[in-house]
């Protein structure tokens, strides 16, 4: 195995145990709903939700990272440029995580200064991180697009997954630094925040996790290199087409001209073009292989991926997308619904399967099947869908009653959160966030039991050959 | 054939990356002359010393900002560079303190706590006349009451920052976002 799997495995491991960590603050963002007043003043809702949305930025990041790693040397058949950098670079990473993370829960916030925003709390939604940990995450960034790229020239080769990824990783890192500035206008500093949040998540995400997925086809059912690539360049076509005007939909009340009612409804109506694409791909490649493969866990975990994008990021994001709807849904629960589908879908699948893919063959591709990958797959999944289904219920009933007929004021806001739909909306969220909880505790057992699993699977098999 | 050749996909995806990219460049040139201070669509910092209400522009056909005459906050006529630095002022100590989790702006934030885009005109301190409104925000931010079932921490708030974060929502309800939120505060809504 060469270093940089090895690394890719830390990776892929911190990434699961950040991903345990965004569930129990999440689980503890949802009880302040049907408990108000729920540790007020020692434990605030803003501190739980931060610490939940920055574990999800930095679970995903990493499997990203982690995946790339294990991928890359294969494609080049050689070790990864400037390892012994990015090694040292990852152990930086995790401890700036947990520094991070027990300032947000022990400090939660401080002044109206310039030490606030380096040290404590940015307060800007998704990288409220403070400035010298965005630094670390711009190196690490930077470091890991050097590994790849210094990868590709010394090997002398540039095959069409890299090219694309490549060239992916350039936005992705230059867009980070957006990161940084402290605007005083809102609506320019929302303008340029979307560029980070939309440009990274339904741009060069949606990329990057179209890289690692057409890895994991070759890796997991032998799919041609020739059509791979070539869907991946279609796929970066539609992707980027239809989303970096898509951005537009973000614009429509943030102060922003009339024009991109126009262009954001138009082109963010098309975003789910490409996801509608790999569904159909998904179904067709499924049942040739009539649901069968060597490594199961991670081929439902893909099928997953390429559902759970179409129906969380393409149906979700259609359904409030258009700006007479949006009007009305925008900042309701029902973007909340979005979000966790859309990110569950898009990039959370696809990471767990490359969990799955990279253990099974850093272990000599030996079988995964089992009984608890099945329990962890069924809940995490009918878990993140009861989530959704709650939170959109809530969002609708907030779209009626708090927008279009009490006018979105504090009043409207306020006798809303007591409303029984809305209530009970809250209630089964968070039932179905403890299921879900559960499904995570399931997929973690099965991962850390693996190993043992497989020992005792061989020693069975070699008792039954000794004995035949 | 040609579908079946990678590049002709490759040149396909690059043609429409570019293209997209020379477009947004564009778009993002326009928009942010129209949404700097003082431009089409966001007024300058000293609308603070001005009275700002929402009405329904038939014209348009949504509610919009209305700037009228002049309505001081906390008895103090603030120039342009006053009101400059305390704007800077309002929104560090709103990113400090993190509102964004909790609330929204222009419908961005948390979902958790009422959006505050056009809070500086909201019924709920609409019950004194323009100085005391300012009054009696600026006292909710220094120690929050309970305003119906979701209580607002007590972030530590001073009144000079609490002082400028209500000349931020001042001139943030000023923004003219497109008639967003509809209907906020018209007659026989809630």
């Amino acid at each position: 195995m060469y270093r940089a799997q090895r690394l890719g495995l830390k990776y892929l491991a911190a990434s699961t145990v950040i991903f345990g960590a965004m569930i129990i603050f999440g689980l503890l963002a949802s009880i302040y709903y049907v408990r108000p007043g729920f540790l007020l003043n020692t434990f605030n809702f803003s501190t739980a939700k931060i610490v939940h949305i920055n574990g999800l930025v930095i679970w995903l990041l990493m499997g990203f990272i982690g995946a790339i790693y294990w991928f890359l040397p294969q494609e080049f058949e050689r070790e990864v440029v400037g390892i012994g950098l990015a090694e040292v670079l990852f152990w930086v990473l995790c401890a700036s995580v947990a520094v991070v993370i027990a300032v947000f829960i022990f400090v939660q916030y401080g002044a109206a200064n310039e030490w606030s925003m380096w040290f404590i709390n940015q307060g800007r939604k998704y990288v409220e991180a403070p400035r010298w940990a965005a630094i670390v995450i711009s190196v690490t960034a930077g470091v890991f697009a050097y590994n790849v790229i210094a990868t590709c020239v010394a090997a002398r080769k540039a095959t069409g997954v890299v090219t694309v990824l490549i060239a992916d990783l350039v936005p992705l890192v230059v867009l980070y630094l957006d990161a940084f500035p402290e605007i005083s206008n809102m609506s320019q500093d929302l303008f340029w925040w979307w560029w980070l949040v939309h440009l990274w998540v339904e741009a060069t995400w949606e990329v990057l996790i179209g890289c690692i997925m057409a890895w994991t086809l070759m890796h997991l059912v032998g799919a041609s290199r020739r059509v791979v690539e070539s869907w991946l360049y279609v796929e970066v076509a539609l992707v980027l087409g239809t989303g970096i005007l898509g951005l537009g939909h973000h614009y429509f009340w943030i102060g922003t001209p009339r024009y991109w009612f126009a262009i954001g409804g138009f082109f963010s109506a098309l975003e789910p073009l490409p996801l509608l694409g790999m569904i159909v791909h998904a179904v067709y490649d499924a049942g040739e292989r009539h649901l069968q493969a060597a490594n199961r866990p991670a081929f439902y975990w893909t099928l997953a991926e390429a559902f759970g994008n179409f129906l969380g990021g393409g149906v979700w994001g259609f359904m409030m997308t258009l700006p007479q709807i949006n009007l009305y849904s925008h900042g309701t629960q029902w973007t909340a619904s979005h979000g966790h589908f859309a990110f569950w879908g898009a990039y959370g699948c696809g990471v767990i399967s490359v969990l799955y893919l990279a253990i099974a063959q850093s272990r000599g591709n030996q079988r995964l099947d089992g009984a608890a990958w099945k329990w962890s797959f069924a809940m995490l999944n009918v878990g993140m869908v009861g989530m959704t289904g709650a939170l959109l219920v809530a969002g609708i009933d907030q779209a009626f009653y708090e927008r279009a007929i009490g006018g979105s004021t504090w009043n409207a806001y306020l006798s809303m959160q007591g409303r029984p739909w809305f209530n009970e909306s809250m209630w089964a969220r968070l039932l179905f966030g403890l299921m879900f909880a559960c499904g995570f505790a399931v997929l973690a057992y099965d991962l850390i039991t693996i190993p043992k699993r497989q020992q005792a699977d061989a020693v069975e098999e070699a008792t039954a050959a000794a004995g035949s | 054939m040609y579908t079946q050749d990678v590049y002709f996909w490759r040149a396909g995806a690059i043609a429409t990356v570019v293209f997209m990219c020379v477009v947004l460049a564009a778009l993002t040139i326009d928009t942010l002359r129209q949404i700097s201070p003082g431009g089409a669509r966001v007024p300058s910092y000293d609308v603070i010393n001005s009275a700002v209400t929402y009405q329904y522009d038939t014209s348009r056909g949504e509610y919009l900002p209305k700037i009228g005459g002049e309505e001081l906050i906390f008895g103090h006529r603030y120039t342009e560079d006053e009101a400059s630095t305390l704007i800077a002022k309002g929104k560090l100590v709103i990113q400090s303190r993190a509102c964004i989790d909790c609330h929204t702006f222009f419908g961005n934030g948390g979902y958790y706590a009422p959006d505050l885009t056009r809070a500086w005109m909201d019924p709920v301190w609409a019950i004194s006349p323009g100085p005391k409104r300012a009054e009696r925000l600026a006292k909710f931010l220094t120690n929050p009451l309970r305003l119906g079932a979701r209580p607002m921490p007590n972030l530590k708030i001073r009144r000079d920052e609490a002082e400028a974060v209500v000349a931020y929502l001042k001139w943030l309800s000023s923004v003219d976002s497109n008639g967003f939120p509809d209907r906020f505060g018209a007659p026989g809504a809630n």
